[in-house]
């Protein structure tokens, strides 16, 4: 069984968010970049299925900048066998449907059953790539699940609604996007750090893919970034309760107009 | 000259701080405070390869070089320097001296399960009236037949009565004084040999400091560790190294002080503002991060020259002494800043405190360190 996992190197949750002076988007330098935390599930997830299945291969596959070996390394260190790195200076300025191209681009010609994602990055939140690479690959997409099962042919996937649980059953190959609650990732052993330092990871870039810059050309802008406006201070009505009470419900309707 | 960390470096540094804040920070307080030793947490470091750091992997190591084992050290004392601690010593004062002077069968049977961290390790060397003054040790190791009979009381001994394999030092020939110094292993089922009591110490309660007791304990002969009347110049190596873990552990230590005043300080509000605000606070935290950083660098330099082959003695002492004083002072301005509440348990810097003390004290005091490094400067 072929298991290719798809991860992103992100800042981490510890980063100062801000945005640029002049609104081009979020100020990050200096920031410490890791494996995006819902990718670590897919990549737990995937590291259990092989467990259970001694002939499964794990290929961890990331579209990013020369530092991001980094995240694929720490993906080998947690147990995956495989690395491919997407790296072109023409990639990074790309939109969600483009890097879904890319990684498209790069799957198509390997050999695979099962695709995982995380559900979505934590840099910019967009949740399209796994969805839109299952479209571009032909292949059935479950976003968001919390459990799945394997077997031949064909998987069971639970996905976490508001109030239910829905239970989906595809056939392979079919791309999952993992959700926290998908498993609990492990930590890498050093063994494991020092065995993902030597490991060769395979360098591809547009023309290598075959891609030209058309291809993968964003169809969205951004346009600004601004902060969300400061919290206003709250107000402290005094007086008798009777008193104080009208001037609530006068302000829930007048002012906040929520009834 | 090069100040980036590698790229193995970074995860593995990501990795044990995401491991210290997940599994170690939220107990260490409750670790303290019942002065309990966290079995369950090192079974779990010693999964994750934690214990045996600098060791070849053919005996069971990890395999890495010094300057990740100090990185794992601070991140793994930030959160709780009484873990920090059992993983210096199993790391430096137990595998190092196994790795530098065990035969290849004493290899085989004793460091492999330790630096594997199967096996808990600890060393033994002060007595009442020996420990700096090594050549004082009054322990006694009589070889009859194919066996040493050891004598003695050791005390303050970290893991001591946790440990199941001990490096011990006894005297194998009293007239030759530090001459007759010889190291021995020990294993903890060896009749004659029992755990003394517990030492009620002010800090790093989450890490067990023993007497031990040996009453004609008789050990193989071939738990002789290197020559007999090698047992200064062991020790002295093996210091050297568990200095720079403890450097490592200072460093954690008053980051985590550092750490705790920045966040407190954007919180606490006095005179309508957050204190952070306030000159004075300000320059309490920015002599602290600049402290902190030199020691960081002094622990790495050491680290480093260790990975290069090239003697570090007098680094070892520098970086020890300066970053355990720095551990204290920042200990000392992070309870300031706290004001009251700094002085209370609810606030990890009462425990930051305490613990710093101690890094001033054990592997040599703040008074040894100098003398070393002036021994250096002057020979």
């Amino acid at each position: 069984m072929n298991i290719i996992v798809c991860v992103k190197h992100v800042p981490d949750t510890e980063a100062v968010i801000k945005p640029h002076p002049d609104g081009s988007g979020i100020a990050l330098e200096g920031s410490n970049y890791v494996l995006n935390p819902y990718d670590e599930y897919a990549v737990e997830e995937a590291i259990r299925i092989k467990e259970a299945n001694a002939d499964a291969t794990i290929t961890v596959i990331t579209v990013g900048p020369d530092d991001a070996t980094k995240s694929l390394r720490t993906a080998i260190a947690m147990g995956a066998d495989d690395a491919i790195h997407l790296n072109d200076p023409a990639f990074l300025e790309t939109d969600s449907q483009g890097i879904a191209t890319i990684l498209a681009a790069a799957i198509r010609p390997l050999p695979y059953d099962l695709i995982l994602c995380g559900k979505q990055a934590v840099d910019n939140d967009c949740a399209q790539v796994g969805a839109a690479l299952a479209e571009l690959l032909g292949i059935p997409g479950i976003s968001v699940i919390t459990e799945l099962s394997v077997e031949t042919g064909k998987a069971t996937a639970h996905r976490e609604l508001e109030g239910a649980t829905e239970i989906i059953e595809c056939t392979l190959p079919a791309l999952f996007t993992a959700q926290k609650g998908l498993n609990e990732p492990r930590y890498p052993a050093l063994p494991m750090i020092m065995k993902a330092k030597r490991k060769e990871i395979k360098t591809l870039d547009a023309s290598a893919l075959g891609l030209s810059p058309g291809d993968f050309a964003p169809r969205s802008r951004r346009l600004k970034v601004s902060s969300p406006p400061p919290r206003q201070a709250g107000r402290v009505l005094e007086g008798k309760v009777s008193e104080v009470v009208t001037e609530v419900v006068r302000l829930i309707r007048e002012e906040a107009k929520i009834l | 000259m090069d100040f980036k960390y590698s790229e193995e470096q970074e995860i593995l540094r990501d990795t044990i701080r995401d491991f210290a804040q997940k599994e170690i920070a939220p107990v260490a307080a409750e670790l303290d405070a019942e002065a309990r030793f966290p079995k369950d947490i090192v079974a779990k470091l010693a999964e994750l390869g934690f214990m045996g750091m600098m060791i070849p992997s053919t005996y069971g190591g990890s395999e890495l070089d010094a300057v990740c084992y100090v990185i794992a050290v601070e991140e793994i004392s930030k959160a709780c320097a009484s873990t920090g601690v059992t993983v210096s010593v199993q790391n430096s004062l137990v595998c190092q001296p196994l790795l530098d002077h065990a035969d290849e069968e004493q290899k085989k049977k004793f460091l492999v399960p330790l630096a594997s961290g199967k096996k808990l390790g600890a060393f033994s060397l002060t007595e009442p009236d020996a420990g700096s003054d090594i050549a004082n040790v009054q322990a006694t190791a009589v070889l009859e037949g194919d066996h040493y009979v050891i004598n003695g009381t050791k005390i303050f001994v970290t893991s001591g009565g946790d440990a199941d394999t001990i490096v011990l030092f006894a005297s194998t020939d009293r007239s030759k004084k530090s001459k007759g110094i010889s190291t021995f292993i020990v294993e903890k089922d060896t009749p004659g040999f029992s755990p003394g009591k517990k030492e009620n110490k002010m800090g790093m309660r989450a890490s067990g400091t023993y007497e031990l007791v040996f009453e004609n304990a008789r050990i193989p002969k071939e738990n002789l560790l290197g020559q007999e009347g090698e047992g200064m110049k062991i020790s002295l190596r093996a210091l050297d190294g568990g200095r720079i873990g403890i450097a490592a552990q200072a460093v954690g230590i008053a980051q985590a002080a550092l750490d705790a005043s920045i966040e407190y300080s954007k919180q606490r509000k006095q005179f309508g503002k957050v204190i952070c605000e306030f000159q004075a606070i300000q320059w309490m935290l920015a002599d602290m991060a600049t402290e902190i950083d030199a020691a960081r660098l002094l622990t790495y330099r050491v680290a480093d020259l260790k990975d290069q082959g090239i003697r570090y003695t007098k680094e070892a002492a520098m970086a020890k002494l300066y970053a355990s004083e720095v551990a204290m002072r920042s200990a000392i301005k992070a309870v300031q800043i706290h004001g009251g509440y700094g002085y209370m348990k609810e606030y990890p810097v009462e425990r930051n405190f305490r613990d710093a003390k101690l890094t001033e004290i054990y592997e040599g005091t703040s008074e040894i360190q100098r003398l070393v490094i002036a021994a250096s400067l002057l020979r």
